[in-house]
């Protein structure tokens, strides 16, 4: 085969077989189908209008100035985060949530909670270097 | 097709211009977010972290899609000698790039989010920056005409720019309330997204310094060789299917963190090149080191191969447990940015910007003086972040865990390294910059440059420091 035809035939190959793994992605997404509280909803705009992501983590992917998030639900409690949340820290900012915002904030965090857990000491690793959990 | 002259390019030269002023930008919101770690509560009530980071972290970023389409739209003049489809396409993609990135850093300067992580500003500013790409896209096909037969770095630029707007809309995909609902799914799809958009950007630049690379050899073997080939579609392979990596401890389906492993352990066969190919490398480094472009595809380079080894050991999963959601992550970044995009973005300004009418020459010793700075300080920031990436690291895997402000000031004297290597780079990248900018803008008042007709493949000789 020509050198060219070649590499169409190779780049066709690869930008198939991606479009089919993207749309196998989303047509059969990890989590899907579970209805969502508006709490929960309004709670993750509340994260992103105000750039939690900047500071804090979730499942170890986003800020490193502050912890990470994904469990804090469990492990420091609703009461904990909202006296944070009101007051604000040393470095983090008071961001003037209403009780509404807080509350649904916490929707969030309990909801993102409930997904999995992200302490890396509770996952084991295998000998082809692979992880588990 | 009207032929090729310095006037008309000048208009793809304003890019890389208008990606350096954003680098300088970005340096500056680097050394602020970098004090607000050393002093907690610096600016807190003014411009907190939250507003901080994404003003550096877009500047930069800005920097870079800026600087790769200045550098796409210029050598792809040179590489078919005529001029681009359309130049008011160019000038429009320009002042909607520009009207956006200043829309977004106001945005955040005055708190106004909405997005996500690296595109925090309201999604509704997402929409110009994807018309601008499209004009590219069409500017780019245009220009072209055909894709026969075609050098590596024109297929590189064309992967770039098409997957750049695919993982652009993708990473939007969060609007639609069937990918958001739930945590997992919206994270999956978002770190597919990002994943595969740093691909096509470097796909960009590297496409762009394999051209600047033909250009300083006077020769085009290369960009026409089986292994340039095979090199970009183990790239491509990867952009398309590594993505996995950033997520290996999301509770998402095993099979795309398998996958991920699998495809990043052909990179093997990327470093292996770099380590067999080194004795050639190193002696024509020395033949091209007078040449101002070529010594920062040397620094380059290097940073390739320190980027690729981190990257390859971050890719196994058993070690991703310890090096994820620490600095070591954040190393790897400034190495990839820094290190590799950013040097050699600087290396295609070189080229680019050196057609003006005043001679760099007096210059040598501003440049010698910033180009080591920048090269050796980088060095010492990327070793301070792993230092505080290790320390994170065995905090993260420890029982019982102390609290989080606890690690934290163990991290302080990593932070304090960190951040006079920092001040020491942005030095040394200001003294880089300053007689580009310096040059262009006396150049751009005094209009004295006369019209050079272009012919053919080498228009311009590059800057030489000695």
């Amino acid at each position: 085969m020509a050198p060219e035809k070649l590499k169409h035939l190779i780049a066709a190959t690869l930008v198939i077989t991606f479009l089919y793994y993207s749309l196998h992605l989303y047509l059969s997404l990890p989590v899907k189908g579970i209805p969502v509280a508006n709490g929960v909803q309004k709670g993750k705009k509340v994260w992103q209008q105000n750039n939690c992501t900047a500071c804090h983590q979730i499942y170890g992917l986003g800020g490193y100035l502050g912890p990470d998030l994904t469990n804090s639900y469990t492990l420091r409690g609703p009461a904990y985060i909202k006296a944070f949340l009101q007051t604000g820290t040393e470095v983090m900012p008071n961001f003037h949530l209403n009780e509404q915002e807080i509350d649904a904030l916490l929707a969030y965090l309990q909801n993102i909670d409930a997904s999995g857990k992200a302490d890396p000491r509770t996952f084991t690793i295998n000998t082809n270097g692979t992880i588990e959990q | 097709m009207v032929p090729l002259n310095n006037k008309k390019r000048t208009v793809s030269g304003l890019y890389i211009v208008a990606a350096l002023l954003l680098l300088g930008i970005g340096l500056f919101w680097g050394l602020t977010g970098g004090l607000q770690y050393l002093i907690p509560g610096f600016l807190k009530e003014s411009l907190s972290f939250e507003k901080v980071r994404p003003l550096h972290v877009s500047s930069v970023v800005f920097w870079i899609i800026l600087g790769a389409m200045g550098a796409v739209l210029t050598y792809l003049q040179q590489h078919t000698g005529r001029q681009i489809y359309s130049h008011l396409i160019l000038k429009m993609q320009l002042l909607i790039f520009i009207f956006s990135i200043i829309a977004i850093l106001i945005s955040y300067c005055i708190g106004m989010f909405g997005g996500r992580e690296y595109w925090e500003y309201p999604p509704l500013l997402a929409l110009p920056i994807t018309i601008g790409w499209i004009f590219f896209l069409i500017n780019f096909i245009k220009s072209v005409k055909s894709f026969r037969k075609q050098p590596v770095y024109v297929w590189m630029w064309l992967t770039g720019i098409v997957f750049f707007l695919f993982t652009f809309l993708e990473s939007y995909l969060w609007i639609f309330p069937y990918f958001r609902n739930n945590i997992v799914t919206d994270m999956t799809v978002q770190w597919k997204s990002y994943g595969s958009m740093v691909g096509s950007w470097n796909m960009l630049i590297y496409g762009s310094s394999i051209f600047l690379m033909d250009k300083i050899n006077n020769n085009k073997t290369y960009s026409h060789s089986n292994i340039a080939f095979i090199l970009y579609f183990t790239g491509l392979f990867n952009l398309m299917f590594n993505w996995g990596h950033h997520i290996y401890t999301l509770p998402t389906y095993a099979y795309i963190k398998h996958i991920s492993y699998a495809v990043s352990m052909t990179e093997l066969f990327i470093l292996g090149r770099i380590i067999l190919k080194w004795k050639s490398s190193v002696s024509i480094a020395k033949k091209n080191f007078h040449l101002a472009a070529y010594r920062f595809l040397i620094v380059a380079d290097v940073w390739v191969f320190l980027t690729l080894l981190l990257a390859l050991f971050m890719s196994i999963p058993g070690i991703n447990l310890y090096t994820h959601g620490t600095h070591i992550t954040v190393a790897h970044t400034m190495g990839a940015t820094i290190g590799i995009n950013s040097f050699l973005l600087l290396a295609i300004a070189f080229d680019i910007l050196n057609d003006t009418c005043r001679s760099f020459v007096p210059y040598k010793k501003i440049f010698n003086n910033g180009y080591w700075l920048a090269s050796i300080s980088l060095l010492v920031f990327w070793i301070s972040l792993i230092g505080a990436g290790i320390i994170k690291a065995k905090w993260q895997l420890s029982t019982p865990q102390t609290l989080f402000s606890d690690m934290m000031l163990k991290l302080r004297p990593f932070f304090i390294a960190f951040f006079i290597a920092g001040t020491a780079m942005t030095t040394g990248f200001l003294l880089i910059i300053y007689p580009l900018l310096k040059n262009q803008l006396l150049c751009y008042f005094k209009k004295n440059s006369k019209e050079k007709k272009i012919t053919g493949y080498y228009p311009s000789a590059t800057f030489r420091i000695e």
